[in-house]
C-alpha cells in the first residue's frame, strides 16, 4: 500500500461541548435530576411487609427469588409480568420513535443523562468550551495536572456512588451500606462494584459520544422506525440558506428588494422565484437566516453539524435548537430556524423543479402568488403526533397494561400447581386399588405460615391422600412454596381405577382466610396401562 | 488503479483511493480505540492460553500455568459439599433406624441423598420412576406389596446385602420347578392361585388344585397364598404379580421358574447412601411402619393401600426452585 493511503483507524476527536441555556437546557436538566434521584435514592425508600419479609420499597431478591415493588411481588412463576413490561418496553420504543425519534436517545438514555453529569463536572472544574479546548492542547505542566486530576477525582466518586447504588437493589441497602463500609459483604457485591464503576467512569468520561456511534445498537434500530412524519430535530434549511455572515438589514432588504413581503418575513428565507437566482445568491447578495455562527455545532455533545441533515450520530438531544434560538433572538429573526419538525414538514417545491442536493431545499411557491398570502403552513405539532400508526402502538401499549394490571390484581395470593407423575402412570395395590401420584407445589403468599387443606371432586370411589398428613392439610410457611406428594386412590370398584383418563380437580383451601383455588388434571385407571407396567388386572 | 483518495461527492466521505472499473471504496475508519481494543482481546487470548488449559498435544493438552482442571474443580466441589454434609452423614451412619423417620431434618436429608443414590445404582434395573419392570421380574417399588419386607430395617437389609447372590448374608431362596407333574394338574393349580386374588377361572379346576397347592405350595406360600416374607414367597392372593398373573405367566413360572437377583450395596454405597437410599425407596408410597407383632406381617399386606402416615412431610420447606433435587417427573 502506498504510504500517502489513507489510515483505517481514526483517532477520536475531542468534542469540548458549549454551555448553553434554554427551553431544552431546562427540560434536560429537570430529566437529569429526576432519573438520577430515582436512581439513587430508590433502594432506600422502606415499605413496611410484615415481620417475615424484606422492608425494602424496590428489592430484587435473587438469593429467594423474589422480586419486590412496594405493595407488589412478584414470584418466578409469575415471570410473564416481566415478559409484559419488557412487551410494553418494546411498544413504547415504537410509539415514541415513531413520534418524536430519537427522544430516548437525548433525554432519558444512561448513556446521555450520565455523560451530561460528567460534562457539567468538567466546565465546573476546567471551563467552558473554549478554556477546555486551550487546555486540552497545552502542554501537561502543574496546572493541567491539577484541573485534569480534581476532574478525574469528581468522576471517580460519581462512578463509584452509581456502582455503588445499583448493588442496593439487591439486598437490605442499610445492612449492604454498613457491610460495604466494614469490608464485611459478599465479593460479588465489590466486584459489582468494581465494573460499574469502570464502565461508567470510563464510558461517561471518555468514550461518551463513541459509545452512541460505534457501541449502541439503537441508532441503527430506531434509524429504521423513523417515518417522513416523525419529529426530529432537524434544520430548515430553505429558510437558512444560503448561509452567510451578512448584517440583518442587508439580508432583509435584498430580500424585500425581491419580494414576498409577508412571506419572507414569516419564513425569513431568501426566497425567488427562479431557483438558479437563489443559487446564485451565494455570492451574498440574498442571504438565508443562517449567519453561520457554528452556536449549533459549538454546543453538540456529539460533535455533529445538524445542518447536513440527519445523521445517525444525532441524538436528539436539543440542545442546538437552544442555541440556535438565541442567537435569532439576538438578530431579530424567528426561532425555529432549528427545530424539532418532520422531514415533510417543508413547503411544497414548484411544479417540475429539481430539487437540490440538500433535501429540504425547495422554494415556497406560495410567496411568489403575489397576494402576499402564504400558500403554505407548516402542520401543527400534535398532527405529527395523533397519526393512525402512534395511536395503533398507544392503543396496543395500553391493551397489554390493562392486562397486566387486570392480572395482576385477580392472582390469588394462595397457588398451586399440579404435576402429574408419569413414570409410572398408575400404580396398582395390593387390594387391587390403583394409585396415581401428583407432585403439588403450594405457594404461600401470605406474611404468615398458614395451613393448607387439600381436597378432590372427582367420582365416587376417588380419595386423596397427601404423603405424611393423616388429614391432608400442609403448614405451608410464610412466603415460601411447599412441595407435596399427593396421591389419588381408586377403589378396585371405581370405575376410575378401570377407566383409561378420569377429569379430576384438586382443591386447595387456606384453613384461616378461607381462599380457595383449583387445578385440574387426569387421573390414570387401567386403560391407560401400558406395557410395561405389568399385568395388574 | 489509482492511489489518491479524495472526497466522495455524493457521500462527502473520503475514499481509499482504490477504483476498480471505476467503482471506488470509501473509507470509514474504525475508531482506533477499537484497534486497541482488539489488541488487547488478542493479548488476553495470549496469556489465557499460557494460564489454562488450552494448546492441544499429541496426547492430552497443556496443562496451564494455574493447574486448573474443570475435573479438579468439579471434586473440590464434590469435596465441599461432602464437608458441609459430614456431620448429618454421620447422623444419618449412627442413628437408630426406628427413630430416623421422626427426625425431620435428617429424613428429608436421607430421601434427598437417596433420591440421587437411586438413580445413579437403582434405576437401571427398578427404572428412573422406580416402577419396575414385569417382563424382567423386577418389582415395583411404589407399591405396598414387598418380597423380603418394607419396613425400612427390612429394606436397608435387602439393600446392604442384596438378594441371590455371593454375600454371605445375602436374603435366598429358591422355587424348585414343578415340571414333573402332569399338565392337568399344573394348570388346576394355576385356576386355584388365580381364584385367590379373584381372577378368572374355572371353578372346578380351581378346586381340584386347592389340594395341589396345599401339598405343593403351602409350605412357602402359606395355605392361603399369603406368602412368606422370610423366605421371600411371593402373596399370591393380592393383585400385585412380579412376573405377571395371566395364566401362562403363572404356569411358565410353575414350570421353570425364575429367579430375581440383587447385587449387595453395602460395600459399595456405604453405611450412609445405604440408608439414604433405603429411606428414599421406603418413602416412594409404600413403605411400612415398623411393625411390632410379627403375626400382623401377614395381616398387613390386606391393609388399605395408605402410606406410612407417621411420618413428618418432607421437604418442600425451601423457596421455589432451590432444590436441586427436585426432579421433574419423567413422561
Amino acid at each position: 500500500m502506498a504510504s500517502d493511503a489513507p489510515p483505517l483507524f481514526a483517532a477520536r476527536q475531542p468534542i469540548f461541548p458549549r454551555r448553553v441555556s434554554g427551553t431544552f437546557r431546562r427540560l434536560k436538566w429537570a430529566i437529569l435530576i429526576v432519573t438520577l434521584a430515582i436512581y439513587y435514592v430508590t433502594p432506600w425508600i422502606r415499605w413496611d411487609r410484615g415481620p417475615n419479609l424484606p422492608d425494602q420499597a424496590v428489592l430484587v431478591d435473587l438469593l429467594n427469588r423474589r422480586f419486590h415493588f412496594f405493595w407488589i411481588e412478584i414470584w418466578p412463576h409469575e415471570f410473564y409480568f416481566v415478559a409484559g413490561l419488557l412487551v410494553m418496553a418494546g411498544l413504547g420504543l415504537f410509539l415514541f420513535t415513531s413520534a418524536l425519534g430519537r427522544v430516548w436517545c437525548g433525554y432519558a438514555c444512561p448513556q446521555t443523562v450520565w455523560t451530561d453529569l460528567f460534562l457539567t463536572v468538567e466546565r465546573w472544574i476546567e471551563g467552558d468550551r473554549n478554556a477546555r479546548i486551550r487546555l486540552d492542547a497545552a502542554p501537561w505542566g502543574p496546572r493541567k495536572w491539577r484541573l485534569r486530576l480534581s476532574k478525574w477525582v469528581v468522576w471517580l466518586l460519581i462512578a463509584i456512588a452509581t456502582g455503588g447504588a445499583w448493588v442496593f437493589y439487591f439486598a437490605n441497602a442499610p445492612t449492604l451500606l454498613r457491610d460495604l463500609v466494614t469490608l464485611d459483604a459478599a465479593p460479588v457485591a465489590y466486584a459489582t462494584i468494581a465494573i460499574l464503576t469502570a464502565t461508567t467512569f470510563t464510558l461517561g468520561g471518555f468514550l461518551r459520544e463513541q459509545v452512541c456511534i460505534y457501541m449502541c445498537p439503537w441508532p441503527r434500530i430506531q434509524a429504521a422506525m423513523m417515518d417522513p412524519g416523525t419529529l426530529t430535530v432537524g434544520y430548515r434549511d430553505w429558510r437558512g440558506e444560503p448561509r452567510g455572515k451578512g448584517g440583518v438589514k442587508r439580508r432583509q432588504a435584498a430580500a424585500e428588494s425581491i419580494g414576498g413581503g409577508e412571506a419572507v418575513a414569516r419564513y425569513g428565507a431568501a426566497v425567488d422565484k427562479d431557483h438558479a437566482t437563489q443559487r446564485s445568491s451565494r455570492t451574498g447578495e440574498i442571504l438565508g437566516d443562517c449567519i453561520d455562527c457554528n452556536a449549533c455545532v459549538a454546543v453538540c455533545p456529539m460533535g455533529i453539524d445538524i445542518r447536513e441533515g440527519q445523521q445517525m450520530e444525532c441524538i436528539t438531544c436539543a440542545l442546538c435548537i437552544d442555541a440556535c434560538d438565541a442567537v435569532m433572538d439576538k438578530i431579530g429573526r424567528p426561532r425555529g430556524l432549528i427545530d424539532y419538525l418532520a422531514l415533510d414538514d417543508r413547503p411544497p417545491t414548484q411544479p417540475g423543479e429539481v430539487a437540490d442536493v440538500v433535501v429540504f431545499a425547495g422554494t415556497p411557491a406560495g410567496n411568489v402568488s403575489g397576494t402576499g398570502q402564504p400558500a403554505w403552513v407548516p402542520k401543527p405539532v400534535w398532527r405529527h403526533i395523533f397519526r393512525p400508526r402512534t395511536i395503533l402502538y398507544t392503543v396496543a401499549w395500553s391493551a397489554i397494561g390493562v392486562f397486566l394490571v387486570v392480572a395482576l390484581f385477580v392472582r390469588p395470593e394462595i397457588d398451586m400447581t399440579v404435576a402429574p407423575v408419569r413414570n409410572p402412570t398408575f400404580v396398582t395395590l395390593s387390594d387391587g386399588s390403583v394409585r396415581n401420584a401428583y407432585d403439588v407445589r403450594l405457594r404461600n403468599k401470605h406474611g404468615e405460615a398458614r395451613p393448607f387443606r387439600l381436597s378432590l371432586s372427582a367420582d365416587e370411589g376417588l380419595g386423596i391422600e397427601v404423603q405424611g398428613t393423616a388429614d391432608t392439610v400442609v403448614e405451608v410457611p410464610a412466603d415460601a412454596t411447599r412441595r407435596e406428594r399427593v396421591y389419588v386412590v381408586a377403589t378396585p370398584e371405581a370405575a376410575a381405577a378401570s377407566r383409561g383418563r378420569t377429569e379430576v380437580r384438586l382443591w386447595v383451601e387456606d384453613s384461616v382466610s378461607g381462599e380457595r383455588s383449583f387445578e385440574d388434571t387426569i387421573f390414570n385407571g387401567r386403560e391407560s396401562f401400558d406395557e410395561r407396567s405389568g399385568a395388574a388386572g | 488503479m489509482a492511489d489518491t483518495p479524495k472526497i466522495d461527492e455524493a457521500t462527502g466521505t473520503e475514499t481509499t483511493g482504490h477504483t476498480w472499473d471505476g467503482i471506488e471504496e470509501l473509507n470509514t475508519p474504525l475508531p482506533r480505540w477499537w484497534l486497541w481494543t482488539f489488541y488487547a482481546t488478542v493479548l488476553w487470548g495470549l496469556i489465557y492460553t499460557i494460564l489454562f488449559p488450552a494448546w492441544p498435544l499429541v496426547s492430552g493438552a497443556t496443562s496451564g500455568l494455574l493447574g486448573f482442571s474443570t475435573r479438579g474443580e468439579v471434586a473440590a466441589e464434590i469435596e465441599r459439599v461432602e464437608l458441609s454434609n459430614a456431620e448429618l452423614t454421620e447422623s444419618l451412619t449412627t442413628i437408630d433406624l426406628a427413630a430416623l423417620p421422626a427426625n425431620g431434618a435428617l429424613h428429608r436429608f436421607a430421601v434427598q441423598a437417596g433420591r440421587s443414590v437411586f438413580a445413579a445404582n437403582c434405576s437401571q434395573c427398578h427404572g428412573a420412576g422406580a416402577a419396575g419392570v414385569v417382563a424382567s421380574g423386577y418389582p415395583n417399588l411404589l407399591d405396598d406389596d414387598w418380597l423380603w419386607g418394607g419396613t425400612l430395617e427390612e429394606i436397608v437389609n435387602t439393600v446392604r446385602h442384596g438378594i441371590r447372590n455371593d454375600d454371605v448374608d445375602s436374603r435366598y431362596s429358591e422355587m424348585p420347578p414343578f415340571d414333573w407333574m402332569e399338565g392337568g394338574e399344573l394348570d388346576r393349580i394355576v385356576h386355584h392361585v388365580r381364584s385367590l386374588s379373584g381372577l378368572d377361572h374355572d371353578a372346578n379346576a380351581a378346586d381340584q388344585g386347592a389340594a395341589l397347592f396345599l401339598d405343593n405350595c403351602s409350605a412357602c406360600h402359606g395355605e392361603n397364598g399369603l406368602g412368606n416374607r422370610d423366605i421371600g414367597a411371593p402373596n399370591l392372593a393380592d393383585a400385585i404379580w412380579l412376573r405377571g398373573g395371566t395364566h401362562e405367566a403363572i404356569l411358565r413360572q410353575l414350570m421353570a421358574p425364575r429367579h430375581g437377583v440383587m447385587p449387595p450395596w453395602g460395600e459399595r454405597l456405604g453405611e450412609a447412601e445405604v440408608r439414604a437410599v433405603s429411606a428414599y425407596v421406603h418413602g416412594l408410597g409404600g413403605g411400612e411402619a415398623q411393625i411390632a407383632d410379627p403375626v400382623l406381617e401377614t395381616e398387613a399386606e390386606d391393609a388399605a393401600a395408605v402410606p406410612d402416615a407417621t411420618y413428618p412431610a418432607e421437604a418442600g420447606e425451601t423457596p421455589e426452585e432451590t432444590g436441586a433435587d427436585d426432579v421433574a417427573p419423567a413422561e
